[in-house]
């Protein structure tokens, strides 16, 4: 999947994951992705839960070889 | 859609009780929260510039887990909150927990409001000037007057 930004926040544990999320998303455009790679298994609940209460949309969420990929749309 | 609201009463100032104010705090920004957290009694350490004093302590602290069963008569002599917290610090560092300084900062930078409650200020004889900025000196009026309008308030 195509996106436009990338951010790795491997290693980190809650709550750096969204709330760094939320940062790398602010100088983005309406409709571009942001990749968001994590190792911390509780960011898969906290990215749609992110996503629901933000209006971002969660594209896709996939495992990959212990990280987790997530594909956020801006809204 | 109108923006929630949070506020925070933060009366602890331990690491381990510091944690979950700054915690919740810059999660519920990211969120598109409106946020005050309330510094009062021991809060007030977690507003100082040096959080080098905010400590975690084995004694009467009996759900810490340690490496080893540390007896009371053990956990009182000098030095012990000082390792204590020390391993604490590397444990969280460890597991890509944020420091209480970054967690802090990306609240600021969220623009989480931080009050400090000027009562408990001025009974434990605090200096303004130890504190980062912005903090905002206020009393229980004051945040009644942001708490009643949130719709998450929590006691920490």
């Amino acid at each position: 999947m195509n996106f436009d930004k990338e951010f790795d926040a491997s290693g980190m544990s809650c709550p750096l994951p969204i709330v760094k999320t939320k940062k790398a998303l602010v100088d983005m455009a309406s409709g571009q992705v942001l990749k968001v790679i994590a190792t911390d298994c509780g960011a898969v609940k906290d990215m749609q839960a992110f996503a629901d209460q933000t209006g971002n949309t969660l594209l896709s969420t996939a495992e990959e070889g212990g990280a987790y990929i997530f594909m956020m749309q801006k809204k | 859609m109108t923006t929630k609201k949070m506020a925070i009463i933060a009366t602890k100032g331990t690491l381990d009780m510091a944690y979950p104010p700054f915690i919740l705090a810059s999660t519920a920004a990211a969120l598109g929260y409106d946020v005050q957290i309330f510094f009062t009694f021991y809060g007030l350490q977690l507003l100082r510039k040096d959080l080098s004093n905010v400590m975690i302590s084995p004694l009467a602290n009996p759900a810490m887990p340690m490496p080893i069963p540390m007896p009371v008569m053990v956990q009182m002599l000098p030095g012990m909150e000082s390792m204590a917290t020390m391993m604490m610090k590397q444990k969280l560092k460890k597991h890509g927990v944020a420091s209480l300084e970054e967690l802090r900062d990306l609240c600021l930078e969220a623009d989480v409001k931080f009050v400090a409650c000027q009562m408990t200020v001025d009974l434990f004889e605090f200096d303004k000037s130890e504190f980062i900025e912005p903090v905002e000196y206020a009393g229980a009026a004051a945040f009644f007057g942001f708490a009643g309008e949130t719709d998450i308030c929590l006691f920490v």
